[in-house]
C-alpha cells in the first residue's frame, strides 16, 4: 500500500523481454543448425559447443570486469546467441582454438569493449568472422563435404583428433565451396556456363548437400527459420527482402549482360552465406536502423556490397565484409531517416491546414 | 496464446487508423459486467478545490459551516477554472491544505466535509430548456455546474464548449473509446445510460453550434453499441456512431479525431482547428444532468478494478470520497499490491496515500497484483526499434532516452521532446523494460523548469536595468536642476552686482553733480 515511489506509466508490460527475443531466435536457427551438425558430424557437435561455452566464459569475465551483475546479463541469452553464431559461420572441422578465438574477439573486442550488450557498433559474430578470414585464411577456408551422400564418415575418437588434436587427415574430404570453386575456375578462364554445368544441381545448393560453413549450407532451412521470426514478430520483413531482393536484382542485370562472366541470380540466393546473412545477421536489432526507411537502405547497401565483392573482390564471400560496411553506416541512417512526427511536416514544421486535403 | 502476445494478430481497419499504438490485455471482463452501483454515504468527504487545469477554486465557506448538498462551496477564478459544489450536506471539519490525489503528494486546498447522513439538497440550479436556450445561456450553464473534461483530461467544459467563438466548427465527437485496459465505467454508462448521453451530447452539440455529432466507440464493446443504436436521437440531431478498432491509445483526442476523419491536427494546436471539438461520453452525462435537473457536478462513475481488489466493481460515487472508503466498500485488498492507482493502468497515477480523495477526473481506482504489472530488471536498450514502431507520435523514444540520459536536452527537444504525449506505449512494449515515459517527463519538467528560470533572470535583467535607468534619470534630473540653479543664482549674483554697480554710479554721478554745483 506504500506507493512511496514516484513512477510513471505505464504500470503494465508486454510479455516481450530480451531473453525471450533471444530465445526466439535461437529456436529459429535450429533447423539450420541440426541440419549442420548432423551433416558434419562430431567435429562439428565438438566445434559447436566449444564456441558456445567459449563465449559465455568470455562473457562472464568481461562482466565481472566491468562490474554488471553477471546472473541477470548472462541469462539474457544474449552471449550464447553469439557463440552460436559465430559458430555456425565457422568451416565444420576446424580445429577448437578457431572457434575460441572466434568467440573471444565477438564477445570481448567487438561486444564489451564497446559497452556490453546494446553498445557495439559492430555485429560482433561479423566482427570475429572478418578478422578470422583475414588472420586463418588456411583454417577459414578448408571446407569438407557432408557426410550425409559424402565419401567419409568419422568415428567418435577421429572426431576428437580432429577437434581438439590437430589432426589433420582431412585431405580426402577437404573440397571447395561453391563460391570459390566458382570463382578459381572463372579466373582459370572457364566460361560461367561450363563452371555451372560441372558443379551439380541447384537443388543440392538450396537443400544444403554442398560444402560450406557449419550452419549456412541449408538456404531451405534458413529460409524457413528466417520466415518463423517474421511470424513470431521478432524481425520485421523489410531488410531480408531488401538484402535478397537487392542481390537478385543486381546479379540478375549483371547475368543478363553477360552471361559467361556472371552466374545466375538464383545460384547467389542459394549460395554462401546469402540467406543466413537476410534474415539473422543483418537483422540484428544492434547494429542496424530502426526506422523502416533505415532498414530498406542498410538491406539494399548490403545486398548490393555482397554482389560487388562475390563479383570483383578478393575473396569469395562478402558477407562480413558488407555487413560491417553498413553497421557502420546505421548511425547516419538513423540520423537521417526519421519518422515523421504526428502534426508535423517532414521537416519538423507543425502542418500547414491548406495543404491538407 | 503464442510466446508473443502480437504474433498473428491483424485487423484490417487499424491500415485506417494510426500509425502505431499497442494492444496490451485490456482485463475488461473483471468489471464489465458489473453494473453501476451507488456507493453509500462516505463518512468523511475531502474536496479539494483544484480538480481541473487551469487555476484553483476560491473557497467560500469556513470551518463550521454548515453545507448542503449542491450548494456552490468554491468559486471558479479566471477564464480557465471550474465551481465546486458540496457533494452532500454536513458540516465542513476543515478548511486547509491536505496531500492531493497527485503522484507528488503535495498538499491543495482542501474542503473537509463531516456528513450528516441526510444527503439533503439545497437549492438545485436554475433549470435550462436546451431546446429554447441560446448557446451562451448553455454554456454559461455547464460552468456554473463545474463540469470538466470526466476522461482524465479534467479541462473545463465550458471552455470548450466556447471554442466556437474562435474557430469554424462542424463536428462533436464523444469520446467513447475507453482505450484505457481494465476500466469499464464508460461502457457501462453507455450500455446503462445511453438515452441520458445522447441528450448531453445534443445539448453540447447546440452550445457548439455543430451539425454532426459522431459518438466513437472502440470494436469491443457491442453492448454499449447496441445500446446507443437504440437511442440515437438526440436533441436536433441524428447521432453518427463509429465503430474504431480496439487500439490503445484511440481515446488520445488527435489519434480519435485521426481515425475518424482521417486528417492530422498540427502540432500543438487543437482538434478545433479542424472543425471538431471531443468530449467524453461521461462528460455529456454530466451535462444532461446539470441540465435537466439541475444537478452540478457532484458524483462520478468509475471502475475499481485489478486482481488485488476482492470484489471488482463500478461505483457512482461522490467526488471527495476517500480512496480508502471506496476499496473497504468493495471488499478490501486481498493481497498487497504491486501498485495502487489512479486512473488506468497506462496513464494512471500511483496513489501516495490511501487517504487521498477522488476527484472529477478520476475514472478508476486500480490494486494490480505483480502478475499484472510484469515488472521487471531494467535492461540496457538493445536497439530493437519497438518503441519508434509503436509510438503513435512518431517519435524515437530511444533516442531521447539516450539523449536526456547524456543530458542534452536541446538536442532531445529539437528531435521531438515535446511532442510526447505520455501514453506509454514504448515502456509498456519495451522488452527490456526501460522507463522511457519517465525519463521523458523528468527532462520535459527539467526543460520547463531551466526555461522558468530564464524568464525569471531575464525579467530579473529587465527590472534590474530598468531601476539603473531610473535611478540614472533621477541623478540626472538633480543634476540638471542643480545646475539650473546654480545658473539661477549665478545669474541673480550678476543682477545683483549690476545693480548694485549702477546704483553705485548713479551716487557717484550724484555727488560729481553735487561737487560741480
Amino acid at each position: 500500500m506504500t506507493a512511496s515511489t514516484l513512477v510513471s506509466g505505464p504500470h503494465i508490460h508486454s510479455r516481450f523481454n530480451v531473453s525471450r527475443t533471444m530465445m526466439a531466435v535461437m529456436m529459429c536457427l535450429s533447423p539450420a543448425t541440426a541440419f549442420g551438425l548432423l551433416h558434419f558430424g562430431w567435429p562439428a557437435v565438438f566445434l559447436f559447443l566449444v564456441t558456445i561455452a567459449a563465449a559465455l566464459v568470455f562473457e562472464v569475465l568481461c562482466l565481472a570486469l566491468a562490474g554488471k551483475p553477471i546472473l541477470r546479463f548472462v541469462t539474457d541469452g544474449s552471449a550464447v546467441l553469439t557463440g552460436w553464431i559465430v559458430a555456425l559461420t565457422l568451416p565444420p572441422w576446424a580445429p577448437w582454438w578457431v572457434g575460441v578465438t572466434g568467440a573471444g574477439i565477438a564477445i570481448v573486442l567487438a561486444k564489451h569493449v564497446f559497452g556490453g550488450l546494446g553498445q557495439n557498433l559492430f555485429n560482433p559474430a561479423m566482427v570475429a568472422r572478418a578478422m578470422l578470414l583475414v588472420a586463418l585464411p588456411v583454417q577459414m577456408t578448408t571446407w569438407v563435404t557432408p557426410i550425409i551422400g559424402g565419401p567419409v564418415g568419422t568415428d567418435f575418437r577421429q572426431a576428437l583428433a580432429i577437434t581438439f588434436g590437430g589432426e589433420t587427415g582431412i585431405d580426402a574430404v577437404s573440397s571447395a565451396s561453391t563460391l570459390s570453386h566458382v570463382k578459381s575456375q572463372l579466373d582459370a578462364g572457364q566460361p560461367m556456363q561450363a563452371i555451372l554445368a560441372d558443379m551439380g544441381s541447384l537443388h543440392d545448393q538450396f537443400f544444403g548437400f554442398v560444402p560450406g560453413s557449419l550452419g549456412e549450407i541449408s538456404a531451405f532451412l534458413l529460409l524457413l527459420g528466417g520466415i518463423g521470426l517474421i511470424l513470431l514478430r521478432v524481425i520485421t520483413v523489410v531488410i531480408p527482402l531488401s538484402v535478397l531482393g537487392s542481390v537478385a536484382v543486381l546479379s540478375g542485370a549483371a547475368w543478363l549482360i553477360a552471361p559467361d562472366q556472371f552466374p545466375p541470380p538464383q545460384f547467389h540466393l542459394v549460395s554462401g552465406s546469402l540467406m543466413f546473412c537476410a534474415f539473422f545477421i543483418a537483422t540484428d536489432y544492434v547494429t542496424s536502423p530502426v526506422t523502416g526507411l533505415g532498414k530498406m537502405i542498410y538491406g539494399i547497401g548490403i545486398g548490393a556490397l555482397i554482389f560487388v565483392i562475390r563479383s570483383w573482390g578478393a575473396f569469395p564471400e562478402g558477407v562480413a565484409f558488407a555487413v560491417l560496411l553498413m553497421n557502420a553506416c546505421t548511425p547516419l541512417i538513423d540520423d537521417y531517416v526519421r519518422p515523421r512526427i504526428f502534426g508535423r511536416t517532414r521537416a519538423g514544421k507543425p502542418i500547414e491546414l491548406r495543404d491538407m486535403p | 496464446m503464442s510466446i508473443f502476445p502480437f504474433a498473428g494478430r491483424f485487423d484490417p481497419a487499424r491500415l485506417f487508423s494510426f500509425k502505431g499504438g499497442v494492444h496490451p490485455e485490456t482485463r475488461k471482463f473483471l468489471t464489465s459486467d458489473c453494473a453501476i452501483e451507488d456507493m453509500p454515504l462516505p463518512s468523511l468527504i475531502r474536496v479539494p478545490l483544484q480538480q481541473h487545469i487551469g487555476l484553483e477554486a476560491a473557497p467560500l465557506v469556513e470551518r463550521g459551516d454548515a453545507v448542503l448538498k449542491g450548494q456552490l462551496i468554491g468559486k471558479a477564478c479566471g477564464p480557465v477554472s471550474a465551481n465546486i459544489h458540496a457533494p452532500t450536506s454536513g458540516r465542513v471539519i476543515a478548511v486547509g491544505h491536505f496531500t492531493a490525489p497527485h503522484p507528488s503528494g503535495l498538499p491543495v486546498l482542501t474542503i473537509t466535509i463531516r456528513p450528516d447522513g441526510r444527503d439533503e439538497w439545497g437549492p438545485r440550479l436554475p433549470r435550462l430548456r436546451p431546446e429554447d436556450a441560446s448557446p451562451e445561456e448553455i454554456a454559461a450553464h455547464i460552468a456554473e455546474a463545474g463540469i470538466v473534461g470526466m476522461g482524465g483530461a479534467t479541462f473545463p467544459a465550458a471552455v470548450k464548449l466556447n471554442l466556437r467563438a474562435k474557430y469554424d466548427l462542424d463536428t462533436l465527437v464523444i469520446n467513447a473509446a475507453e482505450c484505457e485496459p481494465y476500466l469499464t465505467c464508460d461502457d457501462r454508462l453507455m450500455r446503462e445510460r445511453a438515452e441520458e448521453i445522447a441528450d448531453g451530447a445534443g445539448i453540447m452539440a447546440k452550445a457548439l453550434g455543430v451539425r454532426d455529432i459522431i459518438v466513437a466507440i472502440e470494436a469491443n464493446k457491442p453492448e454499449a453499441l447496441a445500446a446507443l443504436e437504440r437511442h440515437k436521437r438526440a436533441l436536433g440531431h441524428a447521432l453518427k456512431i463509429r465503430v474504431v478498432p480496439t487500439q490503445y491509445p484511440m481515446g488520445s483526442e488527435r489519434h480519435l479525431v485521426k481515425t475518424l476523419t482521417g486528417r492530422e491536427t498540427p502540432a500543438r494546436a487543437l482538434t478545433a482547428e479542424l472543425g471538431v471539438v471531443v468530449h467524453n461520453a461521461a462528460t455529456a452525462h454530466a451535462v444532461h444532468l446539470a441540465c435537466r435537473y439541475g444537478e452540478p457536478s457532484i458524483s462520478r462513475v468509475l471502475t475499481v478494478s485489478g486482481r488485488g481488489v476482492a470484489r471488482p466493481a463500478n461505483l457512482r460515487v461522490l467526488i471527495g470520497t476517500p480512496v480508502a472508503e471506496i476499496l473497504a466498500h468493495c471488499g478490501g485488498l486481498v493481497e498487497e499490491p504491486e501498485r495502487l492507482l489512479m486512473g488506468g493502468p497506462m496513464m494512471g497515477q500511483p496513489i501516495q496515500s490511501p487517504r487521498v480523495p477522488i476527484v472529477k477526473g478520476t475514472n478508476g481506482v486500480l490494486a494490480l497484483s505483480a502478475a499484472e504489472t510484469r515488472e521487471k530488471d531494467v535492461m540496457p536498450c538493445i536497439r530493437c526499434g519497438l518503441c519508434v514502431q509503436v509510438c503513435p507520435m512518431g517519435l524515437t523514444p530511444f533516442e531521447l532516452n539516450t539523449r536526456v540520459e547524456a543530458g542534452d536536452l536541446d538536442g532531445a527537444a529539437r528531435v521531438g521532446l515535446l511532442d510526447c504525449i505520455n501514453c506509454g506505449c514504448c515502456s509498456f512494449t519495451c522488452p527490456s523494460n526501460r522507463p522511457l515515459v519517465q525519463t521523458i517527463q523528468h527532462a520535459k519538467g527539467r526543460l520547463a523548469e531551466r526555461d522558468s528560470r530564464k524568464h525569471q533572470q531575464d525579467q530579473a535583467r529587465r527590472l534590474a536595468e530598468a531601476r539603473t535607468a531610473r535611478l540614472e534619470a533621477i541623478a540626472e534630473a538633480k543634476r540638471a536642476a542643480m545646475a539650473k540653479r546654480k545658473a539661477e543664482m549665478a545669474a541673480k549674483k550678476q543682477r545683483e552686482a549690476e545693480a548694485e554697480a549702477l546704483v553705485a554710479e548713479a551716487v557717484e554721478a550724484t555727488s560729481r553733480k553735487e561737487a560741480t554745483k
